[in-house]
């Protein structure tokens, strides 16, 4: 009996040992250099100075910190990006409940069909899907000259769609669609139609059937779409890079030049660590105003 | 004028037929009951009066109103689902409100009313709860609730005790009996229990095929079967089949095959030589040791051939001499121990004339 349990015990340690350690290599350690980083003075020539000073006590201070909370311009590219990973989740969530609704209501023997053609784009590379973009939004192709075309006859000017908050806010959505799409499919596909059955025979008109029972039972796939797209959305660097204007910075275009360009290490280390600690207060925020939605909903119901 | 008439009602999906040329009419406070195995398109006939499928043929009206153009939501008919249908989102209060909500109702009223079904299915102080935290007979009356909120001309129930245990099965029906009489709603109740149908029901439509086979109350749908597929499907019955030899001073002579000569009750428009069956129910049949004479009507040798014992009965399946088999029942209600017939023991069995019931064709 004992010897079983000791086996047991074993088993569940050899189970998740692997994984834990792998987690603490490679994520654990490696967060916490940063933040050690973000106490640091950068070095002469990039990188980090010397933990140790000449005196042999540690150099750590908050000039980082300070130096983010005292020039607005940080703040204003974390306002911007914030705004852009919002409009792509509100616009991913436009597309996506359409689609997944689809897909969830298809026969059956289509639905496998549907959805490898949402996450097909992900058998080619992310680079090469945003170089794409370059082609289809540039000065010769169809699209950009037919948009021109349509803007001559009004009198306005030619515009360019490459290089734009346009081009940026597309590919953010065609990037993080398939994110949104799936968690709201996985939640609509599980729907009963009974329920919408009940409703529409207790007086419910299709309006109410969807806006009373379908969108708040399917509001986990909302939340969990929501921050699978709006967290990487956040971060994210090389569509602004490739597909943005001067304007279109974001913070992850900041963070990337602190590291690559500029070689500010500890600096790069502080935007990392408030955009990680802004990411997960949002998400938190919004579960908890989720749950309360629901609560407050079923309330008054 | 019957309250809810349905008129020659035909639906087929592809080469099926699921409802073929049904013809009822139900009386308003009248608990209906649609009765017959899977597919005998029972469910669909519901469906179809609560507006989730149309008819391709005939008619469903409603205080003399065609339903036709007529939505399930604009429909006076409410339907209790097999499976409950109750919103997960919402406590009981939100679920028994809902329909009066999509009704515009003033929201004191709502409260007024909702306490009321509440109370009528004895679920008074369970309001707060939410569906997950209910018991299945909970659930059951919520789902009744529900549906009885905004007082319907018809509530349309499809199996809805089919989920719940024996003992809950029963004490719901007990329920189910008083609300239909205390709210005075007429129920269309479907299921495929015949023992439920013959204890809740005024009338019962016995269907088979898509189409009625039998239309009467409880205990005449029970002891006078008018086809062999309704004494086949309601209880238990030995179905006696064979050639009729004699019509006459009120008793019907039949040759039943593996038996001989069986006497039953005179019925009307029997001709002489036609195929019939008698019905014969196990427990109208008198059932001796072999010792005993009894002079009857019936009276058959036999030896047991198989038994079940149920606790309060004993069924017994007697072989005749002639080779038929023919199941009795014997009550285990003599005091003390139970005498029993083990297999291949000798047995007579007698009925008398009155016992069977003639079914022509």
């Amino acid at each position: 009996m004992s010897m079983n349990r000791r086996g047991a015990a074993l088993g569940k340690w050899l189970v998740s040992g692997p994984p834990i350690l792998y987690l603490l290599m490679f994520f654990a350690i490696p967060a916490l250099i940063m933040v050690l980083a973000s106490f640091r003075t950068p070095g002469d020539f990039g990188g980090l100075a010397p933990l140790l000073d000449e005196s042999g006590r540690p150099d750590l201070n908050v000039d980082s910190y300070v130096r983010f909370f005292t020039e607005p311009v940080y703040a204003q590219i974390f306002v911007k990006s914030f705004v852009y990973a919002l409009l792509t989740t509100l616009i991913c969530l436009a597309i996506a409940y359409p689609l997944a609704t689809l897909i969830a209501r298809s026969p059956k023997r289509h639905r496998d069909l549907l959805l490898l053609l949402v996450i097909l784009p992900f058998w080619s590379n992310f680079l090469i899907r945003v170089y794409a973009w370059m082609i289809v939004l540039g000065p010769q192709a169809a699209l950009a000259r037919t948009v021109n075309a349509l803007l001559g006859w009004f009198g306005a000017g030619p515009v360019s769609l490459l290089f734009s908050s346009f081009a940026v806010l597309v590919c953010l959505v065609y990037v993080h669609l398939p994110f949104m799409v799936l968690p709201l499919y996985a939640n609509l596909e599980k729907h009963d139609q009974a329920l919408l059955d009940a409703a529409q025979d207790l007086g419910a008109s299709a309006w109410q059937r969807f806006w009373r029972i379908t969108f708040p039972l399917s509001l986990p796939g909302v939340y969990a779409g929501a921050a699978l797209v709006f967290i990487p959305a956040l971060g994210i660097f090389a569509i602004p890079d490739i597909l943005g204007g001067p304007d279109d910075s974001l913070i992850g275009n900041v963070i990337k030049q602190q590291f690559l360009e500029t070689r500010d290490w500890p600096f790069g280390s502080v935007l990392s660590i408030v955009l990680t600690v802004a990411a997960l207060a949002l998400a938190g925020l919004a579960a908890w105003v989720g749950a309360q939605g629901t609560r407050r909903k079923v309330r008054s119901a | 004028m019957a309250l809810l008439e349905i008129q020659n009602v035909t639906r087929r999906f592809g080469d099926f037929t699921a409802v073929d040329d049904v013809t009822l009419a139900i009386e308003a406070g009248e608990f209906f009951t649609l009765l017959g195995p899977s597919g005998c398109g029972k469910t669909t006939l519901l469906r179809m009066i609560a507006g989730f499928d149309l008819p391709d043929g005939g008619r469903i009206l409603l205080n003399g109103e065609d339903l036709a153009r007529r939505p399930p939501e604009a429909r006076p008919v409410r339907t209790v689902f097999q499976s409950y249908a109750l919103f997960p989102h919402m406590t009981v209060e939100g679920n028994v409100a809902f329909p009066l909500k999509m009704a515009r109702t003033a929201s004191a009223e709502i409260a007024r009313k909702v306490a009321e079904a509440l109370e009528d299915v004895r679920l008074t102080g369970f309001g707060k709860r939410f569906p997950h935290e209910l018991s299945g007979g909970q659930k059951q009356r919520v789902a009744i609730a529900r549906a009885l909120v905004t007082h319907p001309s018809v509530l349309l129930l499809d199996e809805p005790l089919a989920a719940l245990d024996a003992k809950l099965r029963e004490e719901m029906q007990i329920e189910l009996i008083n609300l239909q009489k205390e709210v005075g709603i007429t129920f269309v109740y479907v299921t495929h229990d015949q023992t439920e149908a013959l204890a809740l029901s005024h009338r019962i439509a016995v269907m088979n095929h898509g189409h009625v086979e039998q239309l009467d109350a409880p205990s005449r749908i029970y002891s006078f079967p008018t086809t062999r597929f309704v004494a086949d499907f309601i209880g238990t019955c030995n179905l006696l089949v064979g050639p009729v030899l004699a019509n006459a001073d009120d008793m019907i002579t039949v040759d039943v095959r593996g038996l001989g000569t069986v006497r039953v009750s005179a019925a009307s428009g029997i001709t002489v030589g036609a195929e019939g069956a008698i019905a014969l129910r196990p427990e109208k049949i008198s059932f001796r040791g072999a010792t005993e004479e009894i002079p009857s009507d019936n009276h058959f040798r036999g030896t047991v051939s198989d038994f079940l014992y149920h606790g309060d009965v004993t069924v017994y399946k007697v072989t005749t001499d002639g080779g038929a088999t023919i199941e009795a029942l014997s009550a285990n209600s003599a005091a003390g121990r139970t005498k029993f017939h083990e297999v291949g023991d000798a047995v007579e069995l007698s009925w008398p004339k009155a016992a069977g019931h003639f079914i022509a064709g």
